[in-house]
């Protein structure tokens, strides 16, 4: 095994300084001018007689890491062969560390939310890659500008490639403070495994303390199978109401109670106000509720309920239904609800969002502050409640969302990109002179929407214009 | 390097024609193999066996598969259906086919890759490779670092380390699996005419040395044609059927 020194070369790449760094492997400081950003170099410690895992998590992390492309993961250089120096070149990337800010929790709740929503957003962004983090924890968060980027792909699945550690092992691998249950079961390939360790950091966040500790045996991990972990305002009362719901949702053994995509997080982390607080059973409290727990042996499998990703490839995650109710629910109004129904049929857990646009005539004309501008508000707010209410959607997969807004496509676009909207429901009105010179709402969604987009158009009753032959 | 390899035709025109299309539609490959199984199964078994001795006098490799010797010295240990039609093509094809057939080698080495239709263990018994003790056995009987079977119709490729159990893993179609510096592989190539995996369209193997991947292509071919020949040929209707649900 070669020991390196700062002016070292390897493959064109020269070592600058040495980075502290866990004991898999040694990280460096580099320059390479074939490459315009800052690199560091992940060189895995390979003595004779290293563990194999060691090796694994190198494969890995470099099958994985070169696959992978967006803000929020570190951009891949090079690497190399395990049969001469192996080593994975990326991205340096400058930002805080969320393992230093954990440090100062319990952290204002504002602060709590925005560090959820940033890795809300970059989870989505991974797991629409295929891929399923496994190991995350503050020391794998870095804040930057750019988002979160996370790091340390070692024990990740891509869900095209073999699992290379799965297979060789069953014991559970991940950090005992924030890993999953079923990952503790030796399940690895649930995107579900990361919005419960994005619980246990929120949780952590926002409290101060971990909900787990760090359990050193297996059985020690598998308590929390079994036991919930304090309620987070019992420990510090200062939490909001919805945010120790989305933190308990996060952190739902029962997979079927849990979030399922990290978008659904997202959502809710920007729209408090619409978070259901549910009156939460305390779990077997008490001495008697420990007495009959004893007594009802339950396979840990079935806690855990089946993997998400049956669900998540049924049908889009969020779906977002514009729909233009200035001049109440007419006809269009009607056909844009049966299409939204249509598209929620296709996945039983999609959640709807439900978007109207009060339009302003001038940027920064706020109706809404005044006492006229309040009720045309609340008006627009009841009778889109109304236009959905034929759906029957339970309360916690549907949200309300009255946008003030000079462009009602600019509204819609920016609020789909911002909540990771899947497919969006929009009408269409019938040609006009006008709309052809104008462009219509339908067609600026459709040409610059993120997502697949219905336009819901109302069949013409008779053929218009058309002359006789 | 780019290598393509073509796993159990089984007679089949159809499936063969619209693979070697969809092989030069990415670029001729450096090295062609075809991974045994020419004939056996299918109605076309003329057509199959003249392309492939066109191909290996332009390079292509070519090895001998348990169909292929059936036919050569008219063996009868198989299933009653495959018996059927290796009778029904020995009945058909001329002596210079059946020569060309009984000439096949067992296998064939290339560089650092093993080439045998069922498994480097004991190739002439022809075991088949279903699980991970079939595929320690046949990667312990070479010391190529890349093996490539055909036989059982179904795709997988198995990853070894040394002193460790190869790991399974089934490729998903169309998705270029990665091929490791330090492993060892065993590749079970799927079939190019008679699926057996639930997909009904021709697979083959496409390697690529640079990029240090496998991919198991996917060809759709019109097999409604090769069912309705079979049909007129006379031969067990169950391999026609067979075709339209890749099982």
């Amino acid at each position: 095994m070669r020991r390196f020194e700062a002016g070292a070369v390897i493959d064109g790449f020269e070592l600058v300084e040495k980075l502290p760094s866990g004991g898999m492997a040694s990280l460096w400081r580099a320059t390479n001018p074939r490459y315009d950003f800052s690199l560091v170099l992940k060189i895995p410690f390979l003595d004779p007689g290293a563990d194999v895992s060691v090796i694994l998590g190198f494969e890995v992390e470099e099958l994985i890491l070169k696959r992978l492309s967006g803000p929020h993961v570190p951009r891949f250089a090079a690497s190399g062969s395990l049969a001469q120096v192996p080593y994975i070149a990326m991205e340096f990337v400058v930002g805080k560390g969320l393992a230093d800010i954990v440090g100062s929790a319990p952290l204002p709740m504002d602060e709590v939310a925005r560090i959820g929503i940033e890795m809300a957003t970059a989870l989505a962004a991974l797991h629409r890659q295929k891929v399923v983090h496994l190991d995350l924890k503050p020391e794998n968060v870095i804040l930057t500008k750019r988002g979160a980027v996370l790091l340390d792909f070692g024990l990740a699945r891509h869900a095209e490639l073999p699992d290379l550690l799965g297979a060789e092992s069953s014991v559970p691998m991940g950090t005992a403070a924030y890993i999953s249950p079923e990952q503790v079961l030796g399940e690895r390939s649930d995107p579900a495994s990361d919005l419960f360790a994005l619980g246990c950091i929120l949780y952590q966040l926002a409290t101060g303390e971990e909900p787990f500790g760090r359990p050193a045996t297996l059985a020690g991990m598998k308590r929390r199978l079994y036991h919930a972990p304090r309620l987070p305002r019992g420990i510090n009362d200062a939490i909001p109401r919805w945010l120790e719901a989305i933190i308990l949702k996060c952190m739902e053994v029962d997979r079927s109670q849990r979030y399922v995509e990290a978008a659904h997080i997202l959502s809710d982390l920007r729209s408090p106000d619409q978070v259901v607080v549910a009156r939460r059973k305390p779990r077997n409290e008490g001495v008697w509720g420990a007495i009959t727990s004893l007594f009802r042996k339950t396979d840990d499998r079935s806690l855990v309920s089946r993997p998400s990703s049956t669900r998540t490839q049924a049908g889009p995650s969020i779906v977002l239904a514009a729909v233009d109710l200035a001049n109440g629910g007419d006809a269009l109004a009607g056909e844009v609800l049966n299409e939204t129904a249509r598209v929620l049929a296709s996945r039983e857990d999609s959640w709807l969002a439900c978007v109207t646009v009060l339009k302003t005539e001038i940027i920064g004309e706020t109706p809404a502050t005044d006492e006229t501008g309040r009720s045309v508000y609340l008006k627009r707010l009841v009778a889109l409640k109304d236009w959905a209410y034929p759906l029957h959607m339970p309360e916690d997969r549907i949200s309300y969302h009255v946008l003030e807004a000079v462009s009602p496509a600019d509204a819609i676009l920016t609020y789909a990109e911002h909540n990771d909207v899947g497919h969006i429901v929009v009408g269409a009105r019938a040609s006009s002179a006008i709309r052809r010179h104008l462009g219509s709402v339908s067609t600026k969604v459709v040409a610059q929407a993120l997502c697949s987009v219905s336009v819901v158009r109302l069949k013409a009753v008779e053929e218009q214009g058309r002359r006789p032959l | 390097m780019r290598i393509a390899i073509l796993s159990d035709i089984h007679a089949n025109r159809e499936a063969f024609d619209a693979v070697m299309e969809a092989v030069h539609e990415r670029g001729s490959p450096d090295e062609l193999v075809l991974l045994g199984d020419m004939v056996g199964y299918g109605p076309d078994p003329i057509y199959v066996i003249e392309k492939a001795a066109h191909l290996m006098a332009d390079g292509a490799l070519c090895i001998m598969g348990n169909h292929d010797e059936a036919v050569a010295l008219n063996l009868g240990n198989m299933t009653e259906t495959a018996r059927f039609a290796v009778q029904w093509t020995r009945e058909r094809i001329t002596p210079a086919h059946l020569d060309f057939l009984a000439r096949l080698p067992l296998s064939l080495q290339s560089e650092d890759r093993l080439y045998v239709h069922a498994s480097a263990e004991r190739p002439g018994k022809w075991p088949y490779i279903r699980d991970l003790d079939a595929a320690e056995r046949c990667l312990s009987a070479s010391d190529a670092r890349f093996v490539f079977c055909g036989h059982t119709h179904i795709p997988a490729i198995y990853y070894a380390l040394p002193g460790r159990r190869p790991v399974h893993f089934q490729p998903h179609d169309n998705v270029a699996a990665p091929l490791s510096e330090m492993r060892r592989h065993l590749v079970i190539a799927g079939a190019i005419g008679q699926p057996r995996d639930g997909n009904p369209a021709a697979c083959f193997v496409l390697v690529d040395t640079q990029r240090q991947e496998v991919t198991m292509v996917r060809v759709p071919y019109d097999h409604e044609e090769t069912a309705r020949k079979i049909h007129a040929a006379g031969l067990p209707g169950w391999l026609g059927m067979r075709l339209k649900i890749g099982r």
